[in-house]
């Protein structure tokens, strides 16, 4: 596993490592609005990379232009060596998923069918549902634990099995890459956790590279492998949870002072806010950021 | 639709399981393969609604067919249309009732279609022509070419087109921004379409009495006098459009997830949007030079299609089949129940379809979606 630090030296034409997706010093603007300048990122193959950052970090963005959502106005998103903007769409969807924050289940549509959905880049028009999707969908739901609900709709089932869904369809595209937006938020802790179990068994046991956007700091340095921490557009830190997490970037990237012992479960990093006395003389500059993620957000 | 796991706050857990469990539709998706490894889907269920459908409007146009001053039995219209009838009924049947409803049944599957598809792009059972003001564009085009020009029928249905197609291009380009979607599309349509009503206005109080009769008449859509100089134009444009638009279907059913989604699964959202909107103005647009803007069919058909297979999906064949269906049915209640054959199409599909309209925005405000 990737547990070394792998930091791009800014090359410009050259790639300095054989990952099989990486972002080359690009720029990330939705309109003229500029999220981040001249970002590199690399991850690291048959890892389960977390990306961690405050609101408006931009951390959202970067998976967006990594899953060529979002066309990065300079620099590149390379995938197997290639511009992923240059590939074609249902190869690249045959090559990397995404899980997106926003997503619409179709009113009266059953789980199997949705995970069903999940095959459309191995199809055509004359090969709408071999015998190869139907075995994948049965697989995908067992993966996940729905198969009992397959004959279920969508729309009746609580947030937490809702998730499993729509993992589940990502995983019938069969990709060695799987990005995931917020895949916890607006679940409750079991959920959460249960989601993350999911995310890192998916990583161990089938060998996929896994990039999730997550905000709680603690369930990041438990379950990712390889960490890349976000602030204002830029990597401040990268690599194992257990070197990057510490008091001093935490109070960095996210102004919070904290301390940080070992988790008693796994011995992974833990991060302890510091209590509100001791917080009193860092207050002004929380409120500060604050300010600048409500002005932002507004926008 | 229902908005996802991760946009909605959750309401149940895991331990209290939804009881509200609705029965299985019987006949879901099944596949059909052949040894060399092509398969096609089919939903067994749609397939039947389809064919119903089909059979349904049909026997409407041959009831149609017969439905005048000079009525013909059902087996005679059919022995006419073999080729067997007497000379007055082949005149009667082939030359002045068949392309009637003709262009009947191709004004209806075309706004049949052409509804699914925009309900389908915008997420929404009120994104549809009539509502996004496309048949107002029209009505716009062809009132131009009637009042100030004083133009011929068949001019009228180009100035119609054109309306059509400028409406459309109106409604895409402020609605856009990084994608068209649901509500926007709606209200910048709603606005679009009461210029388009404030200018139809105006061209009214300016014309004469002839034209503005003229204009009153066409702005009701009807199917009187449509001879086969109308059906001709209209079939092609159906022959094209229909296999193009039913070729970017299976993109479009990812796009009801939205559009990150789709685009994660490989289809090029923005592309196939275009592609399809702009087959959807073409056939509405088409539609109403045709027959006029008949109210309501775009809205009601994809709507009462999808009801009657209840699977989810754009349902186009359905809605296609099912708008042809209800205009010559319309037809033939306009034409049968208010006597003497003075009622426009419009009039009936308009009232059926305000109805229809009133009933989807109480159930959707009761849904809490508007």
């Amino acid at each position: 596993m990737s547990a070394t630090t792998r930091v791009s030296h800014g090359l410009n034409n050259q790639r300095s490592t054989v990952n099989r997706l990486s972002a080359e010093n690009v720029t990330l603007a939705y309109d003229q609005r500029v999220i981040a300048e001249q970002l590199s990122v690399e991850i690291p193959d048959n890892s389960f990379t977390v990306i961690v950052g405050p609101n408006a970090c931009g951390k959202s963005t970067l998976l967006r232009a990594l899953s060529r959502m979002l066309k990065p106005s300079e620099g590149r998103v390379l995938l197997d060596g290639q511009v992923i903007q240059s590939m074609p769409a249902k190869k690249v969807a045959r090559t990397l998923g995404l899980l997106p924050q926003s997503s619409i289940a179709p009113d009266g549509i059953t789980v199997a069918d949705l995970v069903g959905r999940g095959r459309y880049p191995h199809q055509g028009i004359l090969r709408q549902w071999s015998t190869e999707d139907e075995r994948v969908v049965q697989e995908s739901m067992a993966q996940t634990g729905v198969a009992e609900l397959a004959d279920r709709y969508v729309d009746e089932l609580s947030g937490g099995q809702r998730q499993r869904v729509w993992i589940a369809m990502a995983l019938a595209q069969q990709t060695p890459l799987l990005l995931l937006d917020e895949p916890t938020t607006y679940l409750d802790i079991q959920h959460q956790i249960d989601v993350l179990d999911l995310c890192a068994e998916l990583h161990e046991e089938q060998g996929r590279t896994l990039v999730a956007v997550l905000h709680d700091l603690n369930h990041a340095a438990r379950y990712a492998t390889h960490l890349i921490a976000l602030k204002g557009g830029e990597v401040i830190a990268q690599g194992a949870p257990n070197d990057v997490v510490t008091a001093g970037l935490v109070e960095e990237v996210f102004g919070l002072r904290c301390q940080v012992i070992d988790d008693p479960e796994t011995g992974t990093p833990l991060v302890v806010p510091a209590a509100r006395k001791a917080r009193a003389g860092a207050k002004a500059d929380v409120e500060k950021d604050a300010e600048k993620v409500a002005a932002t957000e507004a926008f | 639709m229902k908005t996802a796991s991760q946009t909605a706050p959750e309401r149940t857990t895991e331990s209290a399981p939804a009881v509200r469990r609705r029965t299985r539709v019987p006949g879901g998706p099944r596949a059909l393969r052949t040894p060399g490894g092509l398969s096609l889907r089919l939903d067994l269920r749609a397939l039947i609604v389809v064919v119903l459908l089909v059979v349904a409007a049909l026997a409407a146009s041959v009831v149609l067919i017969g439905t005048g001053d000079f009525p013909i039995p059902a087996g005679d219209v059919l022995k006419t249309l073999a080729g067997e009838g007497t000379v007055a009924q082949e005149f009667i049947v082939n030359d002045l009732r068949l392309p009637r409803v003709l262009v009947g049944l191709l004004v209806g599957a075309a706004l049949g279609l052409g509804g699914a598809v925009f309900q389908a792009v915008s997420r929404n059972p009120l994104g549809s022509p009539d509502v996004l003001g496309l048949g107002q564009g029209a009505t716009a085009g062809a009132l131009v070419v009637i009042v100030l020009m004083s133009g011929s029928a068949n001019q009228v249905a180009v100035g119609a087109l054109v309306g059509g197609l400028v409406t459309g291009a109106a409604i895409y380009l402020l609605a856009w921004k990084r994608g068209v979607h649901g509500y926007r599309l709606v209200l910048v349509g709603i606005g679009v379409s009461a210029i388009a009503t404030a200018v139809n206005g105006y061209l009214i109080t300016k014309a004469d009495l002839v034209d503005a009769a003229r204009a009153v008449v066409w702005m009701t859509g009807s199917l009187d006098g449509r001879d086969w100089k109308q059906v001709w134009p209209l079939l092609w444009l159906c022959c094209l459009l229909v296999p193009l638009v039913l070729a970017n279907a299976r993109g479009l059913r990812m796009m009801e997830m939205g559009d990150d989604v789709s685009h994660a699964l490989g289809v090029r959202v923005e592309r196939v949007r275009l592609l399809l909107m702009v087959c959807a103005v073409l056939l509405t647009a088409a539609a109403t030079a045709a027959a006029g803007p008949v109210a309501f069919v775009a809205l009601t058909a994809p709507q009462l299609a999808r009801r009657l297979t209840r699977s989810p999906g754009p349902n186009l064949v359905p809605a296609l089949c099912m708008g042809a269906a209800l205009l010559v049915t319309a037809d033939w209640a306009s034409q049968r129940l208010f006597g003497d054959g003075q009622l426009p199409v419009g009039v009936v599909t308009g009232v059926l379809g305000g109805v229809y309209l009133l009933w989807l925005l109480v159930t959707e405000r009761r849904a809490g979606r508007i």
